[in-house]
């Protein structure tokens, strides 16, 4: 009996499959040539499963550099752990751009919204543009999150956080979810001067909880953080669990100081990339699948390199009209050789560039 | 500056090798200074004409559901055959050449967009993109110069088949994207030959076009019919009424690019080393502009700036308008004939030279003028 149940119900599985495939593929005819999804775009843009996207519920403003957008995901968002970061694709003068942005918000809002803050950064195309552009109902492309620099489920005994400028938002993103979960927990987060604290409020009014110890800097008056600094301020170091985010400099000064006390399992960091390329004349070309590397001058294009260095590369008219050369670049920066353009890629961004008319203004990563 | 004064000369002929240099240089900088600010209008204007093309294709749609009624049957088939021209000139056409790409949008992109044609995407770039762009109106090289059934121009050798060219002409008008699509596999001459019948890319690209067929078919005379359920035979023909007006249209369009009077031809010999200025040039030369409204200009994909066109292929089709401007100043600058005209008129000579041509050529045309090499048209420009 209890066989011929199961039986009868995985027949009814695979029933309800097939009718779910077979009606599906209708819909796919009624549509062609392009996707029922498409069609979904028009009406719901947050509705499509095959393409994350997030409207911005609200803005708000930090300080005068930094500002916080509250973002509703759209269908296949994964919930995020605290401390990592997502993507955003924000369509800045109709070019999309992808950057990465800590979450700041606690996890598992019931709202299941969350938060991004983005700092300004000097000649930074998209954080300037979300800072003066950023309104509630703007829908932009969003990634699932990602990073490792997350607290584990065994929660340290003692925890350090030392942060710099817009390296405080993960922090803050842990500090919301966790703190509860946490006993001893010491903060040392520098910034020009008081006012430029993004999230200062927050960061005050947990210290006065007693929640935390809050060691703020303020560097236009004291200097930068040196690790030696830290002897004072935070002697127990070496022993706290310790996540740090900030300037590179800084970072690879905590690396050092932490790897010479034996601590260096100890400490987590976290990089914002620098996306700064500046474009020079031709540079080494990488095709990532065939392994194929070749030093490609600035007036010679990617394709001709290419194909002198034996890589099998698609091509059409050769002059930048047909479109039928262009191959994704990862990472890297070429320039246009008609015209001069430059176009950069950062990794994750995936920027299809003709080949036949683009040349090397610097190491570039292709997908081929 | 009519073509009529100039009928046994040579339209180029009192240009000198820096003069075509120098048009090469000021064509670039007008393309620089569009590039210079492409970015969010270009962008949102596409996405506009996206969102209305699919709008007006899901409305039309729903309303031929009940196209047993005939206000529904008429609303319903104007709806989608505008959406259907839409979908092909002004979007599919200029987005599979890349004059969105600049955007980054996967979704809207030389490199993943389909079209609403039977031809698939990657062999329309392929003809088109490749072949039909770079060797504009090269006799024997650019196939887009009568498809392989017709003979457009006098240099081009009679043959008894051409007699019947306006029928073949009016068939492939009727039926273009099939004729498109026979185009892009090149069957004529394919078919002709065993080895070439087998080549694995050729059948693979023949199962390709036979893939979208199905879909393009079950989809207009299949799955919408039987949604409609009642009006089946009516939503049939209203789907296939579309798709007949959209073929019509397009032919009609695409005809005016390079067929008409005034446009010139070239031998395969004289592109030898072209330099960019000459390859600017010959679009100049060898393509035929539509004048009209803006309606007009959106409805036709922009290619009534077909001139425009040829000369930056991957600009972003919303700025022809603002281009035309400048490129027919250069055009009067260099006393070059820009040929454009109203689109009945412009249909006409197009014809006219279909049915002329269907003939053998009544009188040697004359010797082209070799004196000058390089860029010599094939032709004089014919008489209007």
């Amino acid at each position: 009996m209890l066989s011929f149940v199961g039986t009868s119900s995985l027949v009814h599985v695979a029933v309800t499959q097939t009718l779910r495939n077979g009606a599906w593929r209708v819909v796919e005819l009624i549509t062609t040539p392009v996707v029922p999804t498409d069609y979904l775009d028009v009406i719901a843009p947050l509705r499509n499963p095959n393409v994350l996207r997030a409207r911005v519920e609200a803005v708000h403003r930090e300080t005068a550099n930094a500002v916080t957008l509250e973002l509703r995901p759209g269908r296949g968002w994964r919930p995020h752990e605290p401390g990592q970061y997502v993507r955003l694709g924000v369509d800045v003068d109709g070019i999309r751009l992808w950057r990465s942005y800590s979450v700041s918000s606690p996890a598992g809002q019931p709202s299941g919204r969350i938060s991004v803050t983005v700092n300004a950064v000097r000649d930074g195309v998209v954080s300037s543009y979300l800072l003066a552009n950023a309104r509630r109902g703007m829908v932009m492309n969003l990634d699932l999150p990602a990073g490792d620099f997350v607290v584990p489920s065994r929660r340290p005994a003692k925890s350090l956080f030392v942060t710099a400028g817009s390296g405080i938002t993960p922090v803050m993103g842990i500090l919301r979810s966790l703190v509860h979960e946490l006993t001893d927990v010491v903060v040392v987060h520098s910034a020009r001067t008081a006012e430029d604290v993004v999230f200062g409020a927050d960061l005050r009014a947990l210290a006065e909880q007693g929640r935390i110890t809050l060691i703020e800097r303020h560097t236009g008056a004291d200097g930068r953080l040196k690790p030696a600094d830290l002897d004072m301020l935070v002697p127990d170091r070496f022993e706290r669990e310790t996540w740090a985010c900030g300037p590179g400099e800084m970072l690879d000064a905590l690396s050092e100081n932490w790897a010479e006390a034996g601590a260096a399992q100890r400490l987590h960091v976290e990089r914002f990339r620098p996306t700064v390329l500046v474009a020079g004349e031709g540079g080494t070309v990488t095709f990532e699948r065939s392994g194929t590397t070749v030093e490609a001058p600035g007036g010679v294009s990617i394709l001709d390199a290419g194909e002198a260095a034996g890589q099998l590369m698609p091509s059409g008219c050769r002059m930048g009209i047909c479109y039928s050369c262009v191959l994704p670049m990862r990472e890297g920066i070429v320039r246009d050789m008609r015209d001069g353009t430059v176009t950069t890629a950062v990794e994750g961004d995936n920027v299809l560039v003709q080949t036949c008319i683009s040349a090397a203004a610097g190491p570039c990563h292709l997908d081929a | 500056m009519t073509t009529l004064q100039r009928q046994e000369v040579n339209p180029i002929g009192h240009l000198t090798a820096e003069d075509i240099e120098a048009i090469g240089r000021e064509l670039d900088a007008i393309r620089d200074e569009v590039l210079a600010n492409r970015g969010e209008r270009d962008a949102a204007y596409i996405r506009k004409v996206i969102k209305v093309q699919r709008s007006l294709e899901m409305g039309s749609r729903a309303v031929l559901l009940f196209s047993l009624f005939p206000p529904a049957w008429i609303v319903g088939t104007a709806g989608l055959s505008v959406a259907k021209i839409l979908e092909n000139m002004e979007i599919g056409h200029n987005i599979l050449h890349g004059q969105y790409d600049f955007m980054r949008d996967p979704k809207i992109h030389s490199t993943t967009w389909e079209w609403d044609h039977v031809t698939p995407a990657d062999q329309w770039k392929h003809s088109h993109n490749e072949i039909h762009h770079k060797y504009t109106n090269v006799v024997g090289k650019d196939n887009d110069l009568g498809y392989g059934i017709m003979r457009v121009d006098e240099n081009q050798k009679w043959h008894p088949f051409f007699l019947a060219q306006p029928l073949w002409n009016f068939i492939n008008a009727l039926f273009f994207e099939y004729g498109i699509a026979a185009y892009d596999l090149n069957l004529g001459r394919n078919l002709k030959s065993k080895k070439r019948r087998s080549d694995p890319e050729f059948k693979a690209n023949v199962k390709a076009v036979g893939r979208k067929i199905r879909r393009q078919v079950l989809k207009d005379y299949i799955i919408h019919p039987a949604l409609s359920g009642p009006s089946f035979l009516h939503t049939i023909a209203a789907n296939f009424t579309a798709n007949i007006v959209r073929n019509l249209w397009s032919h009609s369009v695409i005809m005016c690019g390079h067929f008409p009077n005034g446009v010139s031809t070239f031998e395969r010999t004289s592109i030898k080393g072209e330099t960019r200025g000459e390859w600017y040039l010959r679009q100049m030369l060898g393509s035929a502009n539509i004048s009209g409204s803006k309606l007009m200009h959106i409805m036709t994909g922009n290619l009534s700036h077909q001139i425009e066109h040829h000369l930056f292929p991957d600009l972003p089709s919303s700025r022809y308008a603002e281009v035309a401007v400048k490129v027919r100043a250069l055009f009067e600058k260099y006393d070059l004939p820009y040929v454009t005209g109203p689109l009945p008129v412009q249909v006409a000579s197009a014809w006219a030279k279909v049915i002329r041509l269907s003939l053998p050529n009544r009188k040697p045309t004359a010797a082209p003028d070799h004196s000058r090499p390089p860029r010599i048209p094939a032709t004089e420009p014919a008489t209007a």
